[in-house]
């Protein structure tokens, strides 16, 4: 298989101008965006899949992609200064090859010049300008559309997972109880793990009475704070089985990012997931029921809870009664998750935990885990994470692994 | 020296960014006018402020002044690792957006989802515009 004649260049558009002192790095990008899909005779509502650099303001592609009201299967913010977007147009091919996307739009713009207004890339970026881009704060921070609107609130990761706790447990009567049970089933598992941060069997009592962190969120729904790494490798089938090693592969893949969409019918009890989770329960040919191991990303309880319902392991609204009374417990529950502790025991570095769900998974693929928490006969097991804020933008990604 | 706590009792609120897409929003808001933004193409109001309509992607939006009220669509009491708690959450505009805001001059553990609030807005400094701040109703 190669990309050879799978994905046409249907529209491009050039930006006419060269000094643009009153337009925010956001509307160029727009602007660009409206141009090229107007010469291919697109609109937005056709896009699916979004490709930008680290000259887009914000944080990835998830800033922009919020800013444009675009609704993605797909998006890529590699960065390799001037030639990302050559390299975007080789990831778009590949991606519409395998059937990921169908309408790709890659997007350059910045103002370097703009400073004589007192308000462009070069005022706020200063030398990083001159430098490669940074990534996530193209243009300066100023630059990045919702900042001035949002940056000013004191949100962090605590009350912003708070805020869609709060409405969960408004809109569905979830308790903090509930909420607690994922907590313990983590430290069930982390028991196992020596090199785990937190090792201690808690209770769902210790973990409400812990301290109030930012309501309804106490100090044991909140994932660790760890240093620590990974790295995953990926090879061709001749390659893997050429190894001596379990053969675990890709089977399925979901990806989508979630923000407050222009504030309209705002909905913070749902993620991304919901949109991630179907192609790739669908590309796999398999349903939750059929999943043995499940590693969730556990930035907080409730995020473990809002995306089990939004990948389907139960109805939405029902996810408290899902975790209850330890059914995330390996040997225990009818769903062993996080069997390594996952963040909210074991680890989470770098404040990022989506390679650690990749792992585990992998070690429970293979019949590694710790052998107190391995699931028997483990075949079929999933990677699930959020990253940014589920109470402001959001990237969800879904991944699917079959033991051969 | 005296045994008087100063520290504050509110959270201080940095004044915002701007740029020149959310410059017209800031200086109205130094006037004490609140302004969304409307699509005349769509009819739909939006929220943060943009250029470009979110929904129907028309450049033609414009402002308009909103009385600011609404109601708490969710909140967060940020209890640790702060000078002194604040609370930070959504409101739902009686026009139908919502947007991320503090809640100021309440108490705290009084607040609830669905509660009517009306904007209030907080100073940033000396030459900085203020913030729409929210307050109960």
């Amino acid at each position: 298989m190669s990309i050879k004649g799978k994905a046409y260049v249907v529209g491009a558009w050039e930006h006419p101008l060269r000094d643009i002192p009153h337009l925010s790095t956001a509307q160029v990008h727009a602007e660009c965006a409206k141009g090229a899909l107007e010469d291919a005779g697109l609109s937005f509502d056709d896009v699916d899949a979004y490709f930008c650099a680290g000259d887009a303001p914000g944080f990835g592609a998830l800033s922009m992609a919020d800013y444009m009201g675009l609704k993605l299967k797909h998006t890529d913010s590699t960065e390799t200064g001037g030639s990302s977007y050559i390299v975007h147009a080789g990831h778009a091919a590949e991606a519409i090859a395998a059937g990921k996307c169908k309408v790709a739009l890659i997007t350059l713009a910045g103002r370097p010049l703009g400073s004589r207004s007192g308000l462009g890339d070069a005022a706020t970026r200063g030398e990083r300008f001159r430098m490669a881009p940074q990534g996530g704060q193209g243009g300066g921070i100023n630059e990045v559309p919702e900042a001035g609107f949002e940056n000013i609130w004191g949100g962090t990761t605590h009350n912003t997972y708070g805020m869609c706790a709060m409405r969960h447990m408004h809109d569905y009567g979830t308790t903090s109880e509930q909420l607690a049970w994922i907590k313990v089933a983590a430290s069930h598992h982390a028991q196992w793990n020596e090199h785990a941060m937190l090792r201690d069997v808690v209770t769902v009592e210790e973990v409400v009475n812990s301290p109030m962190i930012a309501d309804p969120l106490h100090r044991l729904d909140c994932c660790v704070i760890t240093d620590g790494g990974g790295a995953v490798i990926l090879a061709a089938p001749e390659v893997a089985k050429s190894l001596k090693r379990p053969l675990v592969k890709v089977i399925g893949h979901g990806e989508a990012p979630k923000g407050p969409r222009g504030g309209k019918n705002l909905d913070l009890t749902y993620s991304g997931a919901v949109w991630s989770g179907p192609p790739a329960w669908a590309e796999a040919r398999i349903t939750p029921a059929d999943i043995k191991y499940a590693s969730i990303y556990d930035s907080f309880t409730i995020t473990v809870l809002m995306q089990l319902e939004d990948l389907g392991f139960c109805k939405k609204g029902e996810g408290g009664k899902f975790v209850a009374d330890g059914n995330l417990i390996s040997g225990v529950g009818k769903l062993p998750f996080n069997t390594d502790g996952g963040g909210l025991c074991n680890n989470h570095p770098t404040n990022r935990g989506g390679i650690t769900k990749i792992i585990e998974a992998v070690r429970q693929a293979r019949g590694e885990a710790h052998p107190k928490v391995q699931v028997p006969n483990c075949d079929l097991v999933i990677a699930h994470g959020t990253g940014g804020s589920l109470g402001t933008r959001h990237g969800a990604g879904t991944l699917i692994m079959e033991r051969e | 020296m005296s045994d008087v706590d100063e520290r504050p009792t509110t959270r201080r609120i940095p004044a915002p960014g701007q740029n020149l897409e959310s410059k017209p929003f800031w200086d109205a808001a130094k006037e004490g006018r609140f302004l969304i933004k409307r699509c005349t193409a769509c009819g739909e109001p939006h929220w943060y402020p943009r250029t470009l309509c979110p929904f129907c992607h028309s450049s033609e939006t414009k402002w308009e002044e909103s009385p600011g009220e609404g109601v708490i669509y969710t909140f967060s009491v940020m209890r640790r690792n702060t000078p002194v708690p604040y609370a930070i959450g959504y409101v739902t505009l009686d026009e139908g957006v919502s947007l991320l805001t503090n809640f100021i001059d309440c108490d705290f553990d009084q607040l609830k989802i669905g509660q009517r609030v009306k904007l209030k807005w907080s100073q940033t400094g000396e030459g900085n515009p203020p913030v729409f701040t929210f307050t109960p109703a």
